[in-house]
């Protein structure tokens, strides 16, 4: 049990950036719009995050600034995807590489720099519980903000007003127009947001995970969080889960590849797809006929009110 | 019955609405008096769904006015409409399946806080439900509910946002007998607290029976607008299509010859894994239409699935012309002659986005006059061969190379009639086939049915419409739940009352217990 403590701890640590992009995709997805840009969130949220906090030493001032820029980049998502009726695959693919891209170009001068950026603030009392305060309660505050967030968004999706908004559009968006809503304000609305939970994943990365910039650092994680929408069945509790099972394997690998076995590099770096491909593999023949449990009727399928589809 | 002389609750005047080559609406006029029930009866694609679409605010006019309760208005959207007091019940309703039946009548409620008082909604549905009579579990998810029941859902959702005008849109397609009367009760409540209805339908009888005055529209434009008393049946239809129309189907007798279709001890699933066939057996003999009754969503969809070879069986066997076909590819059914005609046109039937010669080329494509080398297809023998059958089946359409999104209901259905009924099927399998068409396009299935019924085929029609069942059929056949409720030789020998019951389970045997020795007891065949 000692020894997994550090390891959960750390699955925790480097599960949460997944975590924040998951819970944003989610959203984002619930009202019919799929984002695939997410990797490019991140690292843009990332670089962000991290120019913003050296700039001004504040590192909430950062997460600040990322959430808008992940949000401003949405934006043209939102609008090729809701007001144009473009591909949504296209498009995410599009915000995907731009933000690759444009990250590992503005980030140049940043290369090698550090901030203080979060500490670890350990929660009084709860920290001491036995395994779980070191695994949970031993973190910096994007941690604690995390798990509250997804706590949040379950409640909101599932019982307020506009949880029950956010489910109808992103399964008939005729039925909410009709019932006299916007739907696309609706999509417009949690594409930003979800966008911009994408890009504070991403801040983490650079402001509590490693406190340093470098070029596609998210390393994949973006794609990760595509898939884990699915695997949660986009609901944010199961989020959590499936953030920490892939942090953990992440966590896993480096600590494999520290302990010095011959055991080759490549394949351990494979691990998470791996391992995302086996669960995508085990939950679609569980629900069978490729049917969804939970995956929004009208995902990806524009809608514009006098069309005929 | 119109009220004293006041302000009418909706004006429209002068309505004009255009989409892509088709004027929809023509200077179209129409008015609702505070306590009647206004129907609007037209065919297929006469422009009536646009009519109500643009009194709800879905549909934008491009030029008219609207005034309700004597108040200009310019709709913006739908929640205009809902402000001024408009309730829609869409064709094709407006319900996300997904959510319960109370988060439906919730979704769109105006309120300040983020929260939802969950109990007072429900309170709110079950007092509207208690005082029109409109039974629905509040808390079922709606997916799982009938499509009459969703009707209910609809009808309660206008009603809890005091729609003083309620519009449906042909509400009574797809409800059983019982559920239209009890929907008429209904109607009648709503008018009699003074409100206004329009109601849309195809079935001349119930229009005759539910309204107050009656307005047709004919290609987008209004023929007329009169009280029930000055038109006739025959009338409404003459007005509707432009020309006398007979109602009767002419049926000959006919001799049944061999069994071509023989289905036994049938067990089928459903989308969602549960058995919804259980071991359902029967024959449909050459030159023989036999009737399946039964109300919609029992059964009877996942049956004929089954019976066409696009649906997987769990148990039994099915022979055509004496050939077992049970696991066989879906194309070996083609070429033995099973011909199918789905309830769901725009998804099992023709593909949407596709063009009509595209459609018509679907279950054939593969045949050798179709292609070039065996592998290359023809499009010309394929246009040539769409042609020839749209012009004999008098297909209305834009143009061949349209998507048959473009056709309207009635034109769809021909199209896939079209398509199905060229080269003499040996069995014939239609479900619903006349559901949503007008008069005049329900008359032509008919009596393409039967005719290939004379041609010999043998023809299974599955219907909810006890009067469609009980006129065309040779025999009748009722399911529910999956099972065989019973099967009656003799057509005449059954009332519409009493097949009613045995679509709510009860077994022929039941209510006749002295007719023990049934001719024919298919579940028992060894
Ligand atoms: N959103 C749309 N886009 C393009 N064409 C449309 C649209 N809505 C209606 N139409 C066309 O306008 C015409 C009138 O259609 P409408 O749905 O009003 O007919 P209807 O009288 O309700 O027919 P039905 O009895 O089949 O319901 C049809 O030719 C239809 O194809
Ligand atoms: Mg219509």
């Amino acid at each position: 049990m000692e020894v997994l403590i550090p390891i959960l701890a750390a699955a925790v640590r480097s599960g949460t950036p997944i975590l924040y992009a998951t819970l944003g995709e989610i959203l984002t997805e619930r009202s019919g719009v799929q984002n695939l840009g997410l990797e490019g969130l991140m690292l843009m949220g990332a670089f962000m995050g991290f120019s913003v906090t050296h700039a001004t030493g504040n590192p909430w001032l950062g997460v600040v600034a990322a959430f808008v820029k992940g949000a401003a980049i949405s934006l043209v998502h939102a609008f090729l995807s809701v007001s144009i009726g473009a591909n949504q695959v296209v498009s995410g693919l599009a915000v995907a590489m731009f933000g690759t891209g444009a990250s590992a170009l503005l980030g140049r001068k940043m290369v090698g720099l550090t901030v203080t950026g979060f500490g670890k603030i350990p929660v009084p009392v709860l920290s001491g519980i036995p395994v779980i305060g070191p695994v949970f309660f031993d973190h910096d505050p994007l941690v604690y903000i995390s798990y509250g967030l997804a706590f949040f968004l379950y409640w909101f999706i599932f019982h307020t007003r506009p949880g029950l908004n956010l489910r109808a559009v992103g399964e008939s968006p005729i039925v909410v127009d009709a019932m006299g809503l916007s739907a696309a304000r609706l999509r417009y609305v949690y594409t930003l947001v979800g966008g911009g939970l994408a890009a504070v994943g991403g801040s983490y990365l650079s402001l509590a995970y490693t406190k340093m910039w470098s070029e596609g650092m998210s390393a994949g994680r973006g794609w990760i969080a595509v898939a884990l929408v699915i695997f949660a069945l986009w609901n944010p509790v199961r989020a959590i889960l499936g953030s920490y099972l892939f942090g953990g394997v992440g966590a896993m690998q480096l600590r494999i590849q520290a302990a010095g076995t011959s055991f080759p590099a490549p394949i351990l770096m494979m691990m998470p797809y791996i391992f995302t491909i086996l669960v995508l593999l085990v939950i679609s023949v569980k629900k069978g006929k490729g049917i969804l449990l939970g995956s929004p009727g009208a995902l990806g399928v524009p809608y514009s009110r006098e069309e005929r589809t | 019955m119109s009220t004293v002389q006041q302000e009418p609750l909706v004006t429209m005047r002068g309505i004009e609405k255009v989409f892509v080559g088709v004027r929809a609406n023509a200077e179209v006029d129409f008015d609702l008096d505070r306590g009647e029930v206004h129907t609007l009866l037209g065919e297929n694609g006469a422009g009536k769904s646009t009519l109500m679409n643009i009194l709800s605010g879905l549909y934008t006019p491009d030029s008219g006015s609207i005034a309700v309760k004597g108040l200009p208005q310019a709709f913006r959207s739908p929640r205009d409409a809902i402000r001024a007091g408009i309730g829609m019940v869409h064709q094709h309703f407006m319900l996300v399946p997904t959510l319960s039946v109370w988060e439906n009548v919730a979704l769109g409620l105006e309120g300040n806080s983020i929260l939802m008082d969950k109990d007072l909604i429900v309170k709110r549905i079950r007092d509207i439900q208690d005082r029109y009579g409109i039974h629905v579990d509040p808390m079922t998810p709606v997916w799982q509910i009938s499509i009459g029941e969703q009707q209910r859902v609809a009808i309660i959702k206008a009603l809890y946002r005091n729609a003083e005008i309620l519009i449906l849109d042909e509400p009574t397609s797809v409800l059983t007998p019982q559920e239209a009367r009890a929907l008429f009760e209904t109607i009648r409540q709503i008018t009699a607290e003074r409100h206004g209805v329009v109601f849309i339908s195809h079935k001349l009888d119930e229009v005759m029976d539910i309204s107050d005055r009656i307005t047709v529209l004919r290609k987008g434009r209004k023929v007329a607008t009169l009280p029930v008393a000055e038109v006739t049946k025959e009338s409404l239809a003459e007005m509707m299509v432009g020309r006398k129309v007979v109602f009767q189907v002419g049926k000959t007798l006919q001799n049944p010859g061999r069994v071509a279709l023989e289905a036994r001890d049938l067990v089928v699933r459903g989308d969602r894994g549960r058995t919804r066939v259980d071991h359902f057996s029967l024959d449909v003999r050459q030159k023989e239409l036999l009737g399946l009754a039964g109300v919609s969503g029992n059964g009877q969809e996942e049956l004929c699935d089954a019976l066409a070879g696009i649906r997987k069986i769990e148990a039994g066997s099915i022979k055509v012309d004496g050939y077992e076909l049970a696991g066989r590819p879906i194309r070996e059914f083609q070429k033995r002659g099973v011909s199918y005609i789905p309830a769901d046109r725009m998804g099992t039937g023709l593909v949407r986005g596709m063009n009509l010669r595209e459609n018509i080329a679907l279950r054939k494509y593969w045949r050798k006059e179709f292609t070039r080398f065996r592998f290359f297809i023809h499009w010309e023998n394929i246009a040539g061969r769409t042609g020839q059958l749209v012009e004999r089946f008098g297909v209305v359409h834009p143009g061949l190379g349209y998507p048959a999104r473009m056709l309207s209901g009635g034109n769809l259905q021909k199209l896939m009639l079209a398509r199905e009924l060229t080269d003499d099927p040996k069995v014939v399998i239609a479900v619903q086939p006349t559901w949503g068409l007008d008069v005049s396009a329900t008359l032509f299935v008919r009596e393409t049915l039967l005719e290939q019924r004379d041609k010999g085929a043998g023809v299974l029609l599955v219907s909810d419409d006890l009067e469609e069942i009980l006129s065309l059929s040779d025999r009748i056949a009722v399911i529910h739940n999956g099972r065989l409720m019973g099967l009656v030789e003799d057509p005449d020998s059954v009332t519409e009352e009493q097949l009613g019951l045995m679509m709510a389970g009860t077994c022929l045997e039941e209510f006749r217990p002295h007719s023990a020795e049934a001719p024919f007891a298919p579940g028992k065949v060894v």
